[in-house]
Parts: C-alpha cells; structure tokens; sequence
C-alpha cells in the first residue's frame, strides 16, 4: 500500500463540504407537489400526482395506499447519449428510493390508492438517487401528504484513502489510481435520524464505515435546511393571509 | 400559551412541547413533544394543536361543497369524480325528488356534472348529498378549474371576492372546494370575463392586498365594481357559496 493519492480534491472543496445546494419547491403547478434540487451540476426533479384509484385493480391495496416511484435520467442528461426508456440502474433506483420514502409516508389513510413519484434528472453529475430523493422528500411534503418526518439524502464515499462528503463524476467514476472510489449513499430522517437507506459501492473499513455515517449525518442536517427553507418559500405570504377556511 | 399561534411546519418538526398538548389533524405526539405529521399551517388553539395544508391535492371534508362528475351509475346511485383519491357516492335516497331505479340516467346520466355536498368521508370513499337548496344538476355555463388551496382566496372573506366577481361580470360563480369553479352567465363573453378574474386570482393566492389588486385587474378589464350586481341567494357562510342552479337573476 503506497501513499494516500488524494490528499486534496481536484475540485478544491473540503472533504466534508457539499457542492452548492439549491431548491424550490412548486415548480410544475399542475401537479399535487413538485420539487427541483439542485447540488452542483446536478439536478432532480421530482413531481408527485395522487393519492388516485390505483390501476390495474389486483394491484390494489385494501389496507393501504401505496408508493410508487419512477426514476429516470433525461437523455441528454450525461454528456453521451442516455437511451430513454427504463433500464437496469434506473428500475433499482426506483425501487430504493421507493422503499427509503416509503419509511416516512403514511398512505394509510388513502386504501386501494396509489401516490406516484417521478423523478428526472435533467443533469447529471454523480449523486443523482439522493438528489432525486431530497426533490422527492420536499414533493411529498408539498403534496400535503402525511409524514411522519421529512428524509435528506447525501452521498458519501472514500477515494483511495481519504473518505469525502458528495462525491462528483470524477470521484465517482473516473478515479482509477490507488484504491479507487467507494460510493456510500446514505438517506437519513429529519427526526429520528434513522437510516432509511444505505447502499454500497465500493470496499471500506467497519471503523471508516461509522465515520462514514456520521458524516452523512452532518451532511443530512444542512440539506434538511435547504429542503426546509424552499418549502417555506413556496408558501409565500399565505401565513398572514389565509381567507375563510379555518372557521 | 391559551391564545391563537400560527407557524409554518415540516413534517418532523417540533409545534409545542408539554404534555398538556394535544395532538389534532395532521399531528402527532412523540414523548412529551407535539410533531407535524404534514407540511402546512400549525394551528395551537387552546391546547389543540393541528396542520392544515397550504398546497397539496384535495381532501374531501364534511360539509364541502363539490363540483363532481358522473362516472358510474349502480343500481342504488352515482359514482362521480371529483378529482379526489376515491369517487363520490351519491345514493338514491339523497336526491331531493323520486328517481325510478330503472331509469336513473333520466335524472343524472354519464358525463353530467353536479353540485354535491359532502355528507360523510371515510377512508373507502366519499358520500354525498343534493338534498339541500343550491345543490343539483349543472346545465349551461363553464366550469375551470383551479388549485382546491385557492378555494378560500377565491371566495374571500365572507365571500367577499365572490361578490365582487358576480357584481363585476354579471355571472353567477358558484366556487366547489374541490377547486372547480363553475361560471353561469348571460353571455360567453361575461364568462370568459370572470374566468380571466378567477384565473388572475388563482395566480397570485400568495399576495397580500389581492382585494385591491383584483379590483385594479376588473378596471383594467373595462369593467365596474358595481355591489353584488346578482340575486340576493347569497348564503352567510362564507365556506359555502353554493348557488340555486336554475337562474332566476334574469
């Protein structure tokens, strides 16, 4: 084993800082909710419609509503040609975010309904899944659906030997020399601080691996504030003026 | 902290901490903490703590008046869509007059639309009622939808905005909470007049002043703020403004 070969990131950020965030919340008015946001080069939207009758009917749940979510990235969303239409990496992020928003949703009161979430990701700059869960977390929440807490999501990694917050294109996938790259993404609720999921793609140590979480957790706290800040943003001057409708 | 507190929540986010709380619609109690269970406004009233939603999709309450369409008929009422997560129902029994069992389209058939109130919401679904006066069938007029959170601008303060519209345009607007809004008027040309208000008005529910800048936006139009130009039906509660379907202001 030779040297640490990253000791600084070519992108001169600290190894715990996160790319520039932004968000906004209600940017397709036709739907229930929607959220757009932002880290770095990266985008995600996210646009929620339901609760509705969920089609076909054996798929239905008479105790529940259920959760779908749709992930995809836009075709000019890399600088080579993406290939529209679902594939093996976007039906597994579907899927994971699915069952990480799942964890904080309550459909219990909407049975045999269906709330679809779809993301897309416009750009794409490594970090797209917990992008798409942040715009998707702030889309439900702007849905007005029950929650029990909001989720933040952030990926975090290891770079031959330095372990690093929000990892870009480069860290993620070009960086051959040494070790190579490990990529953690990690979503975490506003609340509880539970993990709500925790993927691995890469090699890493047990002890590197808590430092990993703990960092994902500093990291999840900023974003929770970007996330909080644009949902209440889009509620405008609404707290001074609410007409008729609490007697 | 008896008196009235308003404040914008997230869901997970601490309203009130103190055991004395109790936790309403859209909340939850985790230890000695109150918590949104939603994003929207927390409401502390007494020692009721609840979030109404400021955005999102439209939740059927007791006692809304909808504007819904027909999409099925059983054989004891309608299924009709309102642009919830379930359909309405409407029995038989709560149509103010004998319908034959087996000639229901005659009264309401597919694709009609009509002017319901909610008389119960379970989680399975919605039922509903025409029995009261301003309820029943729509003939004539536009119907536009609009976001069922800009419901309480559009009609105002104790129907303010309302009044203003009819008094305006000369049209009869009877506004669902489902966010439909249906437009009866003399002439299309009216119509569109109080279509374009209500559309001014659902883009921009988040301004302060909109009273103003609606009155602004009729004179802009060429038109004069004349006082509640229509009928004199208009119900006292500001959450209903459900109108008789038949005219009569001619």
């Amino acid at each position: 084993m030779g040297d640490n070969l990253y000791k600084e990131r070519y992108s001169k950020r600290g190894m715990t800082e996160v790319r520039p965030m932004t968000a906004k919340v209600g940017v397709v008015p036709s739907a229930d909710g929607s959220a757009i946001f932002e880290t770095g080069k990266t985008k995600a939207i996210a646009v929620v419609r339901g609760p509705r009758t969920l089609h076909p009917q054996h798929m239905q749940n008479a105790r529940t509503g259920i959760l779908r979510v749709n992930y995809g990235m836009m075709p000019f969303s890399v600088e080579d040609r993406i290939r529209p239409g679902p594939n093996r990496r976007s039906e597994e992020i579907s899927k994971v975010a699915e069952w990480a928003l799942s964890s904080v949703v309550d459909l219990s009161g909407f049975p045999n309904t269906v709330v679809d979430v779809f993301i897309q990701i416009p750009q794409a700059d490594a970090g797209t899944r917990v992008a798409g869960i942040n715009a998707a977390a702030m889309a439900l929440a702007h849905a007005g659906l029950p929650m029990k807490e909001m989720v933040s999501a952030i990926g975090v990694g290891k770079i031959d030997k330095t372990l690093v917050v929000d990892l870009d294109k480069y860290e993620d996938s070009l960086f051959h020399d040494g070790e190579g790259s490990t990529d953690i993404p990690v979503v975490m609720t506003s609340r509880g601080k539970e993990i709500a999921l925790l993927q691995l793609d890469g090699k890493i140590s047990f002890s590197e691996f808590r430092e990993v979480v703990e960092m994902a957790k500093k990291a999840c706290g900023d974003i929770l504030k970007v996330q909080t800040r644009a949902l209440h943003e889009v509620s405008g001057d609404r707290l001074q003026v609410t007409g008729g409708d609490d007697e | 902290m008896d008196t009235k507190k308003r404040q914008l929540v997230v869901p997970g986010e601490t309203i009130v901490s103190g055991n004395e709380f109790l936790p309403g619609e859209g909340a939850y109690r985790d230890g000695v903490e109150i918590v949104a269970g939603k994003f929207g406004i927390a409401n502390i009233f007494e020692k009721h703590v609840r979030v109404v939603p400021v955005s999102g999709a439209y939740y059927p309450r007791r006692g809304n008046t909808i504007i819904a369409t027909i999409v099925d008929i059983t054989f004891n009422g309608w299924l009709m869509d309102f642009g919830g997560a379930q359909n309405a129902f409407l029995p038989v029994a709560e149509v103010p007059r004998f319908v034959n069992k087996n000639e229901m389209q005659e009264f309401l058939d597919f694709g009609e639309t009509v002017i319901v109130k909610v008389w119960d919401v379970k989680s399975r679904g919605v039922d509903v009622s025409m029995k009261m006066r301003g309820f029943g069938k729509i003939e004539g007029g536009m119907i536009i939808s609009v976001g069922a959170n800009e419901v309480p601008r559009i009609i105002g303060k104790e129907g303010s905005m309302v009044k203003m519209i009819k008094g305006a345009t000369g049209c009869d607007v009877t506004v669902g909470q489902n966010g439909k809004v249906w437009i009866h008027g003399r002439s299309t040309d009216d119509e569109v007049n109080a279509k374009k208000i209500v559309e001014f008005i659902s883009e921009n529910v988040t301004v302060n002043g909109l009273t103003e800048m609606v009155e602004g936006k009729i004179k802009e139009m060429g038109l004069s703020l004349r006082e509640s130009g229509v009928g004199s039906r208009e119900s006292e509660d500001i959450e209903i403004v459900a109108e008789d379907t038949d005219g009569g202001k001619q």
